[in-house]
C-alpha cells in the first residue's frame, strides 16, 4: 500500500498493461518525450521505447485513426486525446468510425481502444479546454465510457478498459492529477459497468462522476454533521456500461436520488439516470429526483466565475437540504 | 484527358511487355467481373430489388483490378462507400456483395452494413468507409501495426478525387510520412466530387499528385483506365511499402460511366464528356490489349462468358435468400456479441 497520485496512477496503469501485454501501444501528442503536458505520461518513452510510446502531431483524426486501423488488425493501443474538447475536431471516429465497426461489419472487426482524455474544468482554462463531455460520449452505442475519481480506480479502470474489446473512452479529471489516494501494491484490475457506494447512508442517494465525487463526499459529511441527514454517495465510475443495479438498490433503501454533475445542464447523464429511476423506481421514491448540475452556459475563465459554475459542497447541501426539507 | 505520364520516382520502372499472360487473364476477368456485378446491381435497383443507396465503378474499373491482383492474400484493403470493385478485386464473392446491396441474410454482413460498408476481413478487405477522409487516417493504423509486429502485410486505401480536400487526408498523408508507414493511397480521380467538377474546388489541377509534395512523395499520376499501367504502379508501391520503403500517394485518372449513386442522373456532364471517355472504356482497352499479346477472342469469349455465369448465379442465390432474422438488430454492438449498456 502506497499513497499515489491520481497522476502518477496513469503512469502506473498504462505501465501495468505494457508490461503485460506488448500489444499494448501509446500514442498522442507531446506524451512520449516531454511526458504529456499534465506530467501524467512521465518515464513511459524511457521504460517502454520510441516503438511503444509514441509522439504524433497536433493531428487527432489520424491519432484516433491509426489508434482504430491498429486496434482492428490486433493491437491494443491507448490514445490519448489531450484535452477532452479537441473530441470535437475528431468526434467522427468516436461517435461513427470505432463503436459502429463490430455492428456494421456483422462482428467481423472489434476495435479494442482506450481513449484517454483530460476532462472538466476548474483549473481556468476557459471554455475550450475545461468542458466535462462525458455526456457527448455516453449517447453513442457501441463506445464505453468510464470516469475515475481516485488513483485506485485510474489503475483498475485503465487496466479494464484496455483489456475490455470494445473501444473505451477513458475521462481523466484535469483537476484531480495532483489529488492523492491509497493504492495497493501489485497488479491492480477492476471491471467495467460498477458503481461504488462510498458511503453509505439512510436518507438519500447521491450519484457523482469524477470531480464532483470529493464534493459529494464532503457535502454528504456536512449533511450529516450540520443536518441530521445520512447521505448515501455512490461514484457511478463507469456511464457505459452503467451499474443501475447499485444505483436502483440504493435508491430503493433510501426513498430519495440527488445526481452532482459537472456537465452542462441539458441531456446530462443524471438526466438519463433520473429517467431510468422514475421508470423503474417510482414507487420507492419518497419525493422528485433533482439533479444538480453545472447550468447551462458556456465556463468562463474567471476563477470566481467557474467557481460558481460547478457544483460545490455547500450547493450540494444547500440544494439536498431545501428538497429534503421542503 | 487521361494521360500515362509520371513524374518524379517513377512507379512504374519495369515494362508493361513482360506482364505475362497468366496476370493479363486475371486482370482481364476482375475488370470483366467487376463490371457485370456492377452492371448487375444497376439491373437490380430498377427492379427495386435493392434499396438504399449505391455508388458504382463503372468505367473505373481497372484501377480496383490492378492493385487487385498486385496485392497478396494478408494485405489489407480500406475502400469507400463506392468500394463494390475494390471488394470483388480481393476475392470476395458476388453472392456476399450482391446479396450486402439487397440487405439479404447471405450478404457480406448479413444487411447490417448495406452497399457503403462492404467488409470482407477473410479476403483482406478491411472495411469500406462511408465518412469522407476516415479510412485514410484507419489505413495508417493498419500499416502501423503490421510495422510494429514485422508484419510482411501492406495497406491499401482507395478513395475519390473529393477526398482530397478534406483535413483527414492530409493528416493521414503527414503520419504515414513521417512514421514511413507500409500504406499505399490510391485516389482515383473521375473528375467529379459528387457533383461537383473536382478541379472547380480544387487550389490545384491534380488534386492527389499535385500535393504529394507537400509531403515530401514523389509525384505519381496515372493512367487509371489502363490495367497493365494501374498494376505496374501497384506493384512498384507495394513493393516499395513491403521493404520498408514508406507509403506512396497515386492519382489514377479515370471516369466514372454513371452518375455519383443511384439518385443521380449525371446531368451536370458536359455533352460529349462520357462519349469520350468511352472510347477509353478500361475494358475496351483491354481487349485490344490482349489481342495485341495474342490472346485469341476464344480466350476472352470464355471469361466473357464465366463472369456472366458466376453473375447470374449469385443473382439466384441472393433472390432466393430470406432476409437475417429478426435478432440480428441487436448482435454485435458490444464485442461480446450483445447490445447491453446496462445490469
Amino acid at each position: 500500500m502506497a499513497e499515489l497520485s491520481y497522476r502518477d496512477a496513469v503512469i502506473r496503469a498504462i505501465s501495468q498493461e505494457m508490461e503485460r501485454d506488448n500489444n499494448v501501444v501509446f500514442l498522442g501528442e507531446d506524451v512520449a518525450k516531454a511526458g504529456g503536458v499534465f506530467k501524467a505520461t512521465v518515464g513511459l518513452y524511457e521504460t517502454f521505447g520510441p516503438k511503444r510510446v509514441r509522439d504524433t502531431p497536433i493531428s487527432e483524426q489520424a491519432i484516433l485513426g491509426a489508434a482504430m486501423g491498429a486496434a482492428m488488425t490486433g493491437l491494443r493501443p491507448i490514445a490519448e486525446l489531450m484535452f477532452s474538447d479537441f473530441a470535437a475536431v475528431c468526434f467522427d471516429f468516436i461517435a461513427n468510425e470505432m463503436p459502429k465497426l463490430a455492428y456494421m461489419t456483422n462482428g467481423q472487426l472489434t476495435c479494442p481502444v482506450v481513449i484517454r482524455t483530460g476532462n472538466g474544468a476548474g483549473v481556468r482554462f476557459g471554455a475550450q479546454h475545461s468542458q466535462s463531455i462525458e455526456n457527448w460520449t455516453m449517447m453513442i452505442p457501441g463506445l464505453k465510457v468510464v470516469a475515475p475519481s481516485s488513483p485506485v480506480d485510474v489503475i483498475g479502470l485503465m487496466a479494464a478498459a484496455v483489456r475490455d474489446n470494445d473501444p473505451v473512452i477513458f475521462h481523466e479529471h484535469k483537476a484531480l492529477y495532483a489529488t492523492k489516494g491509497e493504492v495497493p501494491d501489485g497488479e491492480i484490475i477492476d471491471r467495467l459497468g460498477t458503481a461504488k457506494v462510498l458511503r453509505s447512508g439512510k436518507d438519500c442517494t447521491i450519484l457523482a462522476l469524477a470531480l464532483m465525487v470529493p464534493r459529494a463526499l464532503e457535502a454528504a459529511e456536512a449533511l450529516a454533521r450540520d443536518h441530521g441527514i445520512d447521505a448515501e454517495v455512490i461514484d457511478v465510475r463507469s456511464l457505459v456500461p452503467l451499474d443501475t443495479q447499485t444505483i436502483l438498490g440504493s435508491v430503493a433503501k433510501t426513498g430519495r436520488l440527488f445526481t452532482v454533475e459537472e456537465n452542462p445542464r441539458l441531456l446530462g447523464w443524471g438526466a438519463e439516470i433520473a429517467s431510468i429511476a422514475a421508470d423503474e423506481a417510482f414507487w420507492d421514491l419518497d419525493g422528485p429526483i433533482v439533479r444538480i448540475t453545472t447550468p447551462h452556459i458556456p465556463l468562463p475563465a474567471a476563477d470566481h466565475l467557474e467557481d460558481l459554475a460547478l457544483p460545490n459542497a455547500p450547493r450540494i447541501v444547500d440544494k439536498i437540504v431545501r428538497v429534503m426539507n421542503g | 484527358m487521361a494521360s500515362n505520364k509520371q513524374d518524379g520516382q517513377s512507379a512504374g520502372a519495369r515494362s508493361n511487355d513482360d506482364i505475362g499472360v497468366s496476370t493479363r487473364l486475371d486482370l482481364y476477368r476482375l475488370q470483366v467481373e467487376i463490371r457485370d456485378c456492377e452492371k448487375r446491381a444497376y439491373d437490380l435497383f430498377l427492379q427495386n430489388l435493392i434499396k438504399g443507396t449505391s455508388h458504382l465503378s463503372l468505367g473505373q474499373e481497372a484501377v480496383a483490378a490492378g492493385f487487385g491482383v498486385a496485392m497478396e492474400k494478408g494485405d489489407k484493403s480500406f475502400c469507400t462507400y463506392r468500394g463494390h470493385a475494390h471488394t470483388l478485386a480481393r476475392g470476395a464473392p458476388m453472392e456476399g456483395v450482391l446479396g450486402e446491396l439487397m440487405l439479404r441474410d447471405n450478404g457480406l454482413m448479413r444487411g447490417k452494413g448495406g452497399s457503403m460498408h462492404l467488409t470482407s476481413v477473410e479476403h483482406g478487405v478491411m472495411g469500406s468507409y462511408a465518412i469522407i477522409g476516415a479510412h485514410l487516417c484507419i489505413a495508417c493504423g493498419s500499416a502501423w501495426r503490421a510495422q510494429y509486429l514485422g508484419d510482411k502485410d501492406v495497406t491499401v486505401c482507395f478513395f475519390g478525387d473529393g477526398t482530397t480536400n478534406i483535413g483527414a487526408f492530409h493528416e493521414a498523408l503527414n503520419f504515414a510520412v513521417i512514421w514511413k508507414l507500409p500504406v499505399i493511397f490510391v485516389c482515383e480521380n473521375n473528375l467529379y466530387m459528387e457533383y461537383t467538377p473536382i478541379g472547380d474546388v480544387t487550389a490545384v489541377e491534380h488534386p492527389a499528385a499535385d500535393r504529394a509534395a507537400a509531403y515530401g512523395l514523389p509525384r505519381i499520376l496515372i493512367d487509371g483506365n489502363d490495367a497493365d499501367v494501374v498494376y505496374r504502379t501497384a506493384e512498384a508501391a507495394i513493393a516499395k511499402a513491403r521493404d520498408g520503403g514508406g507509403p506512396s500517394l497515386i492519382e489514377c485518372l479515370t471516369y466514372r460511366h454513371s452518375g455519383h449513386s443511384r439518385a443521380d442522373p449525371a446531368k451536370y456532364r458536359p455533352p460529349g464528356e462520357l462519349e469520350t471517355w468511352l472510347e477509353r472504356d478500361p475494358i475496351k482497352i483491354y481487349k485490344q490489349r490482349l489481342a495485341e499479346f495474342g490472346i485469341t477472342q476464344e480466350q476472352i469469349d470464355a471469361i466473357d462468358a464465366e463472369s456472366m455465369r458466376k453473375v447470374e448465379e449469385a443473382t439466384a442465390a441472393c433472390k432466393a435468400a430470406p432476409q437475417a432474422p429478426l435478432d440480428l438488430l441487436t448482435a454485435d454492438v458490444y464485442a461480446d456479441g450483445g447490445w447491453a449498456w446496462r445490469n
